[in-house]
């Protein structure tokens, strides 16, 4: 137990923990969505998530940016990041409808208890995960470095950079489209519906067919932008970078309250926090243990989530 | 294409489910005898070769006895794990971390290189273990049984991985360094080893790292035993009551049965029985690391459960065979000239499985079926 | 109907039995009669051929099959050709016993090139040494392996607590570092390697890091905070790579020093070329350009590829078996009197092991490498105590 040390950096800890934990909040939507919707555990969207992360590489190298390419200018970096998003939400988003179709649907019409679901889910994971690691002989793949972090201002003497800054600005930016496009649109009212009540949204006219691929594509177009971030910041992609990162996320999911769109925000920053907190009070050898404890303590004693499931609550 | 397929599959069903009424049909004492002679043959499988039979079966890149064994280990895991998901349908995706809590029990309370240098045999260690176990059963079982299936998969996979870090990283267990010297059950082999046995290996221990033969009599009276016990558990009160809570659990608790207390006994016996298969596994390697407990590993369990029929001993029995047996039997075999590479492909070959088994057979290749649904029709033939 | 189930299942069994009891027993060792005619034998390579740690057993594998391959083409070999076996453990130590058990019984095998991890050969080496199968392992560095009382273990290459203090006198004597901060991935290597280098210079605060893991700003922080003038890590390049890109955006300064595990081009490759820069890495491991001989160009010649981690060693140790071979020794006593009584020169260095199966550790040259424009390079071998 080191609290000295804890308080002694406690706002460089939290800043860490807060970049973190809004990559792990962008992941935590695509089960927090799937969770509102369908009432199951979508086990695969971690590997959503990977294959993002291998898109923005390969797209780079594609416009010829590779590793060893000089670093351009800013334009061309914002034109290279955008890119990279886009390369990064259409593979993850199809990989998440491409789960959808094999895994999922064939199923839905059977019926079968939720737990064949997460079998299939886990089969679908396993599968993908597989795939990349053979294809790319399970070794990393570098990425260029886009950009060099820099710091930009000192919050109580822990430095706050230019990446830290983009990477939750751009996952507050994207929960907040989000919110938006679910509580407003037309096709958001159809998610609401169903998540509510599935049988009364099919009566009223919503293709229940529809509105479960719009979810899977939402998602994985989350997952798509943390992809891109987390290249940012870490540089590299590798096969298995899913499992660790989809249990955190899940975990965040469950922490704000699976379902509920916010509550993956408040979820993912809280639990980065936590993640780095544990590491400074416990020392860095249990920081992965504290995830799974928040989890383990979290459907123990408020199996709904600090903000409740809420995705189908009606909205005037 | 794929609707013929499923008749044919459903014809293989079929055909199984009539050879099982046939088999019930017969007398007792004939399929007494008739279980003994197959229980015999196993015995004897990895010292004689059974002509046609024995090079299909044997594996050429390792050795068939340890192979035997590691099959017989995990189909005491899988007989364990029937219990929890095939039996109470307690998804549980962390029943590695019983299966290692039960392995470093036996490499704790037995080895002179653990902390506590208690340095027990191995005999007094299996009890042990079975009863750390349990308690560690009942102690994850007792908070986390009450949320939802579903997030019980994520809670209890949360506890294998917890399990898997404290191993790894707690000076206790020493970390993949692990800890060695486990100890073994006494005695030797008979010298001239009878016409039956390797004279080679006279006066060697039996159960020494030196053969497996030993190891795979063991395990194959574990499983036997485990199987016997899981039979009549099943047709108890108990086993009732678990296919109660299994089918729908709010009306189970309406008739009366106490569903957390049956769950809990279920999450008990299955942690034991993978407290028992992780004590062969320690003694057998006599050493023991952080490494063998992965994720992966733990996923594989499922697999073999869930492929091969939740609920039906038979059909996690082919889970197992397939999940382990097949990997091994396939190793360095070429085909059109290229190397199988079972290794590699085995997790990918896996997932594809569970995908195609659970889209088309939810219930596994071998699925249980339930005599109070189906009138045993075969059964009133005989009689009449 | 009943009655014909009955006679067909009841002929079923009782013609398993027979066939069964008619079979014989398997018999062993029959091999074993004709080594006096047919002079060939086997050397396994044991280690992971497939699966996350398949790089560097290929690289073991491609070393052993040089020595082999050199010996078969040459004309002395007469009939007594030499076969390797490849053994592919995945690096899982659960496969390893079994593995062990099926190179006992091929009694072919005179000897063993591996197993490649101190993790198998904790599962394996018992049962290896227990029949009197040689052991020359070119890659597993724990220092413990030594110690477990195996008859045939021989170990062609300095373990940990050469590389270790060796690692630590760098940063300590060259270097000089006031302060440092030492991680390890708690791996069986990794861990083993930052406990040596904590032997030697003592560390101003300590850290870990996991497998698969991409986030370090906990640990960054923990770095930030002593105040560390240089970083040991003990670990792969897996993590070492996103591990030293975050370090270096965070403003560290601190050199960066990590051992053989590390040191591979993927490592620059995860860390960027700019963060990589000036990375310090040791190998107990001579560069192949100074390795003796043609091995280097040799290698190339074979393979395509540039020798990689652990290929001279894994050349060394199959050429002490291939030597026993030409010295007409096929059976195993001979070959392990042979391999324990040997002293000679091999690329890498000098081996002549001792009881324990080591060879002589102040003898093992530690080289320090570093990457400067983007390369690893050979720096300066390491000055001995």
């Amino acid at each position: 137990m080191h609290f000295d040390y804890w308080l002694d950096n406690f706002w460089s800890l939290s800043v860490g923990g807060l970049t973190q934990g809004a990559i792990y909040a962008l992941v935590a939507l695509g089960y927090t969505l799937v969770y509102g919707v369908l009432r199951l555990i979508n086990f695969a969207h971690s590997e959503v998530f990977m294959t993002g992360t291998f898109a923005v590489i390969i797209a780079w190298d594609m416009l010829g940016y590779d590793l060893n390419a000089q670093r351009p200018g800013t334009g061309v970096v914002i034109a290279l990041l955008v890119a990279g998003l886009v390369a990064a939400s259409l593979t993850s988003a199809g990989t998440a409808l491409l789960v959808e179709r094999v895994a999922y649907r064939p199923l839905r019409r059977k019926n079968p208890p939720s737990l064949v679901f997460l079998i299939t889910a886990i089969g679908a994971s396993v599968v993908l995960f597989e795939a990349v690691g053979l294809l790319t002989d399970r070794k990393l793949k570098g990425a260029i470095t886009l950009v060099q972090p820099k710091e930009v201002f000192s919050l109580f003497g822990a430095s706050v950079d230019n990446v830290q800054i983009m990477i939750v600005v751009a996952a507050v930016v994207m929960m907040f489209g989000l919110e938006q496009f679910i509580n407003r649109t037309r096709l958001g009212r159809g998610v609401r519906a169903v998540a509510q009540n599935p049988d009364a949204a099919a009566l009223m006219g919503v293709n229940r067919d529809r509105v479960i691929m719009l979810i899977f594509m939402i998602g994985g177009l989350m997952a798509g932008g943390a992809a891109l971030l987390h290249i940012v910041k870490v540089g590299s992609a590798q096969y298995d970078v899913g499992f660790l990162l989809g249990v955190k996320a899940f975990a965040a999911a469950v922490l704000g309250g699976i379902g509920n769109l916010r509550g993956a925000l408040i979820g993912g920053l809280l639990l980065g926090l936590a993640e780095n907190w544990g590491a400074g009070i416990f020392g860095t050898i249990w920081m992965n243990v504290v995830p799974f404890a928040v989890l383990v303590l979290i459907l123990m004693f408020r199996p709904t989530g600090l903000l409740g499931e809420s995705m189908g609550r009606a909205r005037a | 294409m794929i609707d013929k397929l499923l008749k044919a599959d459903g014809r293989r069903l079929g055909f199984l489910a009539k050879m099982g009424d046939r088999w019930r049909a017969i007398p007792k004492g004939w399929r007494f005898a008739a279980g003994l002679a197959f229980v015999l043959l196993l015995v004897v499988l990895p010292r004689v070769q059974i002509p046609i039979i024995d090079p299909i079966i044997r594996t050429t890149k390792i050795d068939f006895t340890t192979v035997l064994f590691t099959v017989a280990m995990y189909i005491v895991v899988a007989v364990g794990l029937n219990v929890v998901i095939g039996l109470a349908g307690l998804l549980d995706l962390g029943y590695i971390g019983f299966f290692a809590v039960g392995a470093y029990s036996v490499a704790l309370f037995g080895s002179p290189q653990s902390p506590l240098a208690t340095k027990y045999p191995w005999l007094i260690c299996v009890p042990i273990a079975i009863a750390v176990t349990m308690i560690s059963g009942v102690l994850l079982g007792w908070p986390t049984l009450r949320v939802r299936g579903d997030y019980l998969a994520i809670v209890t996979l949360g506890f294998g991985e917890i399990v898997r870090l404290v191993a790894q990283n707690s000076a206790f267990t020493n970390g993949q360094r692990g800890i060695g010297n486990i100890p073994y059950p006494p005695g030797t082999w008979p010298e001239g080893g009878g016409g039956f046995l390797d004279p080679a290996w006279g006066t060697l221990p039996i159960f020494g790292s030196a053969t497996s033969l030993g190891w795979y009599w063991l395990a194959l009276a574990c499983v036997i035993l485990c199987m016997y016990a899981s039979r009549r558990l099943e047709h108890s009160r108990v086993g009732r009551a678990w296919v109660a809570i299994r089918e729908d659990e709010d009306a189970a608790e309406i008739m009366g049965v106490q569903a957390f207390k049956f769950k809990l006994w279920a999450f008990a016996i299955g942690a034991a029985l993978g407290g028992l298969a992780g004590a062969l596994f320690a003694g057998k390697q006599a050493f023991m690391g952080s490494n063998s407990f992965d994720l992966l590993t733990s996923i594989l369990f499922v697999a073999m459960v869930v492929v091969g029929g939740a609920g039906n001993l038979a059909g996690v029995t082919l889970g197992a065979i397939l999940v382990w047996y097949l990997p091994e039997r396939l190793r360095g075999i070429e085909l059109f000239g290229v190397e199988l590479n079972t290794g590699e492909y085995r997790l990918l070959a896996f997932g594809l499985a569970l995908i195609i088994v659970m889209t088309f057979r939810p219930k596994g290749l071998l699925p249980k079926r339930y005599r109070s649904s189906q009138p045993p029709v075969v059964a009133e033939e005989a009689t009449a | 109907m009943r009655q014909t189930f009955v006679r067909a299942f009841g002929g079923a069994a009782v013609l398993a039995l027979a066939l069964g009891a008619s079979a014989g027993c398997v018999k062993s060792g029959e091999d074993a009669n004709k080594a006096g005619k047919d002079c060939s034998v086997k050397i396994a390579f044991f280690g992971a051929l497939t699966g996350p740690n398949a790089a560097l057993g290929i690289n073991i594998r491609d070393g052993a099959k040089l020595a082999i391959d050199q010996y078969n083409a040459a004309k002395t070999a007469d009939n007594c050709k030499i076969e390797l076996a490849n053994n592919d453990s995945q690096g899982d130590e659960k496969a390893a016993p079994g593995i062990a058990d099926a190179i006992v019984q091929d009694t072919k095998i005179i000897g063993v090139v591996g197993p490649a991890f101190s993790g198998e050969s904790k599962a394996a080496n018992g049962k290896l040494s227990d029949n009197g199968v040689t052991i020359i392992t070119p890659s597993a560095t724990n220092p413990t392996l030594a110690d477990q009382g195996w008859k045939t273990f021989h170990r062609a290459l300095g373990n940990d607590a050469a590389q270790g203090p060796a690692a630590g006198r760098y940063i300590k004597d060259v270097l000089k570092a006031q302060k440092v901060f030492v991680i390890d991935d708690t791996s069986e290597y990794g861990k083993g390697l930052a406990d040596e280098v904590k032997k030697t210079v003592t560390p101003v605060a300590t850290g870990t890091t996991s497998k698969g893991q991409t986030d370090f700003s906990a640990l960054i922080t923990q770095i930030k905070s002593s105040g560390a003038d240089a970083v040991y890590y003990g670990g792969y390049y897996a993590e070492a790579g996103p591990f030293v890109k975050q370090l270096r955006g965070q403003g560290v300064k601190a050199t960066f020093v990590s051992g053989d595990g590390v040191k591979d081009d993927k490592f620059i490759e995860g860390a960027g070329k700019d963060a990589a820069e000036g990375a310090i890495l040791t190998c107990p491991c001579v560069p192949p350009d100074k390795a003796a001989g043609s091995f280097a160009a040799d290698y190339k010649k074979a393979t395509g590829n540039e020798p990689g981690t652990y290929s001279a060693e894994a050349y060394d140790a199959a050429s002490i078996l291939v030597a026993a071979v030409k010295a007409g020794n096929i059976t195993r006593p001979n070959v392990e009197k042979f391999v324990d009584a040997y002293n000679g020169k091999g690329v890498t260095t000098t081996f002549k092991f001792t009881d324990k199966g080591e060879i002589d550790l102040s003898a093992v040259a530690v080289w320090a490498y570093k990457v400067e424009g983007g390369k690893i390079v050979a720096l300066q071998e390491i000055p001995k105590p």
